[in-house]
């Protein structure tokens, strides 16, 4: 596996929306690099008839009725927004101006 | 990002463009499923609620908060796809879809990537004049939908120069289907019918597997329309292996007739930009149903980088070949089918029955003949004098509180002779105004036919002596000068006459019959 660069780290950073100081970004890179290296590790011994697993428990088709439940009031529901209007969360403005 | 928005994009005349290029669509339909409940939580889905009255933890994507999987919706997603003739999946996950936008509060949407629930699939479109195409189905998958934005501070309620946004997060989490056509090529200039045609059929589809409320204009059935255009083939080569050219996407087009306009639209755009020397850009477009264009929405690029992975907080969906054969025991019959059946058992042209297709009041009528209505006069009712009222109301048929059974009943007062029409439109104003059922509107406003000939032949009497000038114009021959005899006879019979009777009678008094 080629190693991750800087460009990658800072690249996966502007799409988390995490702004990384160049030190920071230095800094993950090393960090970054470890975990991807053990998971190299674990692919070389995942040989092909070991199918990829996502998730640890051998389960599937777990699921509920479709019944309704109580859902949280307006007030318990907007309690912990920065910002509330019309019984709305309020947000800052979605598109920057053209 | 949005700097040709305002920009008014220039067109070439869509025959023009239908000559040098040859269309290719893409159509992504979501469908808003019928469930009670979300798609990962039993907050409640109802349309129409008051902002943030049903939503909870998971919903919210509050830390911590765990989905499970609604059994009926995963049904529901295995019953389209087996209505489509899809394939089912053995197994498959779902996956997060990573992005950030106010509408989804858990900055990623739950959804499924390369393992759909149902996959290759079809789907036979009928054009108006009959020919049939068949739209190849790439999939359909499992999804759930996003909050509703009101954007505040902007001219017209548009995100564009809004200074901010009000979110309500009732509608995040409600279960969705997307489907997923393969391109569509080969369908020449008819693309833009093409378009409407399938997602009038997909509509009729799944209103008949009673999956979903299909309500267009509520958002309950979204449509993106994909649209590239490539070079016609020169002489010789197949169109097939010419290359697919750039596509655009358009989004917000909520309604049968937009699906076509918008296709239409961005023909002649495209072809445009290609006439130019320019290459299309790949972006989103939004539909503006009041101008019938498009104008430039997101251009795709590293925003798009969904880092799909997948979802750790759900375990597999694995249906039983079994399961999946008892869901195709329920599925209905195929809507096309079906409408051949009735028009034959109810004797309509081909006219007549897409009137009532387009106005979807085939099961209205349905159960009306099954009520002992004649089919004549189940679609006059439903497809002319309830239709026009709800036009003219701006309100829908089904919200007048008149049932099939209220039409048989007012059909069979008027085929026993104790109504005509005029008097039985009366009573269906009763019976919308809540006096009760037509017999009973009839008793209580003293509307009956006069069965007694002797006031009939004293009024036809009176009328023809009252009129010698016109009565002797009829007696010339000129028969359809007896329509105003006829009335006058119904004026002196106040509307409770028949008026085939006092025609009769007139022409036999007049010697003209």
């Amino acid at each position: 596996m080629p190693a991750l660069s800087r460009d990658d780290v800072a690249h996966l950073a502007g799409l988390a929306r995490i702004d990384l100081s160049d030190a920071e970004l230095d800094t993950m890179v090393g960090e970054l690099g470890v975990i991807l290296e053990s998971v190299a590790k674990v692919q070389e011994v995942a040989a092909d008839e070991v199918p990829p697993m996502s998730h640890p428990l051998p389960l599937a088709n777990v699921t509920r009725p479709d019944e309704v439940r109580p859902s949280l009031t307006a007030e318990q529901a907007l309690a912990g927004a920065p910002a509330v209007e019309e019984q709305r969360f309020s947000v800052p403005r979605i598109l920057a101006e053209d | 990002m949005t700097g040709t928005a305002t920009a008014v994009d220039e067109v070439v005349d869509y025959d023009e463009a239908l000559r040098r290029y040859d269309p290719v669509l893409g159509l992504e339909v979501h469908v808003e499923l019928n469930t009670a409940t979300k798609m990962f939580c039993g907050c409640a889905t109802a349309f129409g609620a008051d902002p943030n009255t049903q939503v909870c933890p998971v919903c919210l994507g509050l830390p911590g908060a765990l989905p499970v999987v609604n059994e009926r919706a995963v049904e529901s997603a295995i019953r389209i796809g087996l209505a489509l003739n899809c394939q089912i999946a053995q197994w498959c996950r779902f996956a997060r879809k990573n992005y950030f936008y106010p509408d989804m509060p858990k900055n990623f949407q739950t959804s499924q990537y390369d393992e759909p629930i149902a996959f290759e699939g079809h789907l036979d479109v009928e054009l108006e004049d009959g020919e049939v195409f068949r739209v190849l189905i790439e999939r359909a998958h499992m999804e759930e939908d996003t909050g509703k934005s009101l954007h505040i501070g902007g001219a017209t309620g548009r995100i564009h120069g809004a200074d901010h946004s009000l979110v309500d997060y009732n509608r995040a989490g409600i279960p969705l289907i997307e489907i997923v056509t393969k391109p569509v090529t080969g369908v020449g200039e008819r693309a833009p019918e093409v378009a409407r045609a399938y997602v009038a059929a997909l509509r009729e589809l799944l209103r008949a597997l009673q999956v979903s409320d299909v309500r267009m204009e509520q958002g309950s059935l979204r449509c993106d329309a994909n649209v590239s255009l490539r070079a016609r083939a020169v002489d010789g080569q197949a169109q097939d292996d010419v290359p697919l050219g750039t596509r655009t996407e358009t989004k917000n087009v909520n309604s049968l007739r937009s699906v076509e306009r918008a296709v239409r639209f961005e023909i002649s755009r495209q072809a445009a930009v290609l006439d130019a020397g320019r290459p299309v850009v790949q972006e989103t477009r939004h539909w503006h149903e009041d101008t019938g264009v498009t104008t430039s929405g997101r251009v795709k690029s590293d925003a798009e980088d969904y880092r799909y992975f997948p979802e750790p907080d759900l375990v597999p969906v694995a249906p039983s070949r079994e399961t999946v054969a008892q869901l195709r025991a329920t599925l209905p019959e195929p809507p096309g089918l079906r409408r051949k059946r009735l028009q034959g058992d109810w004797g309509y042209s081909d006219l007549e029955m897409r009137d009532v297709v387009n106005a979807g009041a085939v099961e209205l009528i349905e159960e009306t003949v099954d009520a002992g209505a004649t089919p004549a006069a189940a679609r006059k009712w439903w497809t002319g004098e309830l239709a026009r009222r709800a036009n003219a109301e701006g309100r829908s048929v089904e919200d007048f509180g008149v049932t099939p059974s209220h039409i048989a009943e007012l059909d069979g007062l008027v085929r026993s002779g104790r109504l005509n029409d005029s008097m039985a439109r009366q009573v269906l104003d009763g019976v919308m105004g809540g006096e009760g059922t037509p017999t009973e509107v009839a008793d209580a406003r003293g509307l009956t036919l006069v069965q007694d000939e002797g006031a009939l032949e004293a009024a036809v009497d009176k009328v023809i002596a009252a009129n010698p000038d016109v009565a002797e114009k009829v007696r010339g021959g000129k028969v359809q000068a007896a329509g105003a005899l006829i009335g006058q006879v119904m004026k002196e019979m106040r509307g409770q006459a028949d008026a085939g009777k006092a025609r009769q009678l007139i022409l036999d008094r007049l010697g003209a019959a």
